[in-house]
């Protein structure tokens, strides 16, 4: 069975035709890249998967709960690190507070910013916050996680750093989706590649 | 067009010549100040013309303008700001029910008295046996006009039987809260007790003697000169019948006034001054013997403040979120409740929850005060919390709600504390605020940091060191605030 399927997705903007009749799916353990010039929609088309705004037309199923990790990543800027990566595993799947910090901990550590579990949003480096951002979508346990352009802000030594991260997270049977206009990254570390553009094209 | 300019120009001057001759012939005017609020026999609108004023003050005003071959007019003051009003010279003399006083008399020219009144306590008629001296009302709260002989009384009696003087600044409120049970007894001259007794059924006057005293006119210090022919022309009245002509008009001539007038014209009026024993206090012993007060008043503001401004943040949430998260008609609602408030003055909210209400729920002044300063002051706070709300970005939200947060959750865990954030330094302004808005409560008798200096003012009849006194002790509120609230901010949102 897979993991995401998605089938004759519309989504409109304004009056505008953004994205239309797009089908895909998506096995366990998949690294998808969603591939496109800026404006195509491929933050939309994320959104949509992630049931953050509403579709015009077409069916979005998922076996399970999104991740989502944004491009700006949106950590709660009232809370440290940790109490990010912990409170919806409290709040959300009612976990005891202890076992959910120790989990939030151990993800942290996991990504390489264990040090920074009590530091503020604003104190984060930008490859700081992403890591974190994914801790915090991890901590839910998703079988889907979504990530906007991760990229975006990274040099060379950390994009090679989060491409390994991926592939150890396809590799425990996730389906990963990222949404990037990175080729040369989606070339080198996707396991199949969907380009909106041509899509696009075809219609 | 030069021609037709010209031909204006001498148009406006005839007309100038001509308004300003008929201003030279126009006999002078007699400008007498009064409180028309203070209602009849003093002075009140008159109910078929309200443009004019009639009661007894209106008559004597006109028999010394007569007396003087001008012509009355009446300036509108009210009543506890005639004494500084006279000083200042806005009328050429005061007369509304002016009590005697070695005060006013140590700042004021005083003419002599023109009407001799006694003070009486009101009661409600079912308690006709139990309160008939101030000695009965040991911690009983008893209502007068503050600023008064009777108000001196009641102090006195604070100190001596345990009394609690409230204090009102018009006369018909404390009959009709003695009638509803606001207060358990009015000490007042008896013109006003009559009257409180006749418009409000179930209350009645003791027929103790509580004190005496005397309506006299206020002129400015300088105005000695026209004081003393304003006083020859009231001995003639008093000779010639004229003021009891008036007085008997007005159903208020009884045999006080007789003996009254006999010792005026032997010659013995300055004898008449009530404590005529007690010194004035210079203007720094009386401030020292104020300064309790002042800072227990100082206390009432503080605590009022704070716990109003609880109030208003709780229901400022509740109305913000209301109007975010809630249905449309709720929103509708919640819109129209800021418009109204935001809309209309705090002192008139104040009255209407006071005495407006009082037929339906008779809530205790603090309470009101607390109430009518919480509900205001929500209004506020709750479009300060809803732009602080809508400012946070929408990402956050984004965030909780693919981590599968409730809007609930969403609003106290990320939203609300984000916002709160944001709201701070306004917050802060609105208390300090507030903090000087609470002076408006003095209205429904609740005895705050500004009416007890107003109080201290006019019993020493000046404004110069209460007013220091009274904005010293504000700032010293105020200032630490404000500090505190940049401190939090500081620490919040770190450069």
């Amino acid at each position: 069975m897979n993991a995401l399927d998605v089938r004759g997705l519309q989504i409109r903007r304004g009056g505008r035709l953004l994205v239309e009749g797009l089908s895909f799916t998506a096995a366990r353990g998949e690294l998808l890249a969603i591939m496109g010039a800026s404006g195509t929609g491929k933050t939309s088309v994320l959104r949509a998967i992630a049931g953050l705004d509403p579709v015009a037309a077409g069916v979005v199923q998922v076996d399970g709960r999104v991740g989502i990790v944004f491009q700006f990543h949106h950590l709660f800027a009232n809370m440290t690190a940790l109490e990010n990566v912990w409170l919806a595993p409290v709040h959300v799947l009612k976990q005891p507070r202890a076992d959910a910090e120790r989990r939030g901990r151990e993800l942290l550590d996991m990504l390489g910013v264990g040090g920074r579990a009590d530091a503020r949003p604003h104190e984060l480096s930008g490859g700081e916050s992403q890591r974190v951002a994914i801790a915090r979508a991890l901590a839910m346990d998703p079988p889907v996680l979504l990530m906007d352009e991760p990229t975006a802000s990274l040099d060379q030594a950390r994009r090679d750093e989060l491409a390994a991260t991926l592939r150890a997270l396809a590799a425990q049977g996730r389906t990963v989706v990222v949404a990037t206009h990175d080729a040369e990254f989606a070339r080198a570390y996707a396991t199949r590649t969907l380009r909106l553009d041509t899509m696009d094209a075809r219609r | 067009m030069i021609v037709r300019m010209r031909s204006a120009i001498v148009a406006l001057c005839a007309l100038w010549l001509s308004a300003s001759a008929a201003w030279a012939q126009a006999p002078r005017e007699l400008r007498w100040g009064g409180d028309a609020e203070g209602g009849a026999p003093f002075v009140e609108a008159d109910p078929n013309d309200p443009a004019r004023v009639v009661g007894f003050d209106v008559e004597v005003a006109g028999a010394i303008a007569q007396g003087l071959g001008r012509v009355p007019r009446f300036i509108q003051v009210g009543f506890t700001s005639l004494d500084p009003a006279a000083a200042r010279g806005d009328f050429d003399i005061g007369l509304s029910g002016i009590e005697d006083s070695p005060a006013r008399r140590a700042r004021l020219a005083v003419t002599i008295p023109y009407y001799e009144f006694r003070e009486l306590l009101t009661v409600r008629d079912t308690d006709r046996d139990r309160f008939r001296t101030l000695a009965d009302l040991r911690g009983r709260r008893v209502a007068t006009l503050g600023a008064t002989l009777a108000y001196d009384l009641l102090v006195a009696a604070q100190a001596e039987h345990g009394v609690i003087p409230v204090t009102y600044e018009d006369d018909v409120h404390p009959y009709s809260d003695l009638a509803l049970g606001r207060v358990d007894a009015v000490l007042l001259d008896y013109v006003l007790a009559e009257r409180g007794v006749r418009r409000n059924t179930g209350l009645v006057n003791q027929p103790a003697d509580m004190g005496k005293g005397y309506y006299v006119g206020i002129l400015s210090a300088d105005q000695a000169a026209l004081r003393d022919r304003i006083d020859e022309i009231l001995r003639e009245a008093m000779r010639d019948g004229r003021l009891e002509a008036i007085f008997r008009r007005w159903d208020m001539w009884n045999e006080d006034q007789p003996r009254l007038y006999a010792r005026i014209l032997s010659g013995r009026a300055t004898e008449l001054v009530p404590a005529a024993g007690a010194p004035v206090p210079d203007t720094w012993e009386a401030a020292r013997r104020y300064l309790p007060a002042l800072l227990r008043a100082a206390v009432i503001t503080l605590v009022l403040s704070c716990v109003a401004m609880a109030l208003a943040i709780a229901i400022g949430i509740l109305i913000a979120s209301g109007r975010i998260y809630g249905s449309r008609p709720l929103q509708v609602v919640l819109t129209g409740y800021v418009e109204v408030i935001r809309g209309t003055p705090l002192l008139l909210q104040l009255f209407v929850l006071y005495f407006g209400l009082a037929a339906v729920v008779q809530l205790p002044a603090f309470v009101a005060a607390l109430i009518g300063l919480g509900l205001n002051y929500a209004a506020y706070e709750s479009e300060i919390y809803r732009s602080a709300l809508r400012a946070v970005p929408q990402g956050q939200l984004d965030a909780a709600r693919t981590l599968g947060l409730t809007n609930r959750q969403t609003l106290t865990l990320v939203r609300g504390p984000q916002a709160l954030r944001l709201a701070l330094a306004p917050m802060t302004n609105d208390f300090v605020a507030l903090l000087k808005d609470s002076s408006l409560v003095s209205v429904i008798t609740v005895v705050e940091l500004t009416k007890q200096t107003q109080i201290f003012a006019a019993n020493i009849g000046s404004w110069v060191v209460p007013g220091a006194l009274c904005a010293a002790i504000y700032l010293a509120m105020s200032l630490p605030l404000a500090r505190l609230a940049r401190r939090i901010e500081q620490r919040w949102h770190p450069a």
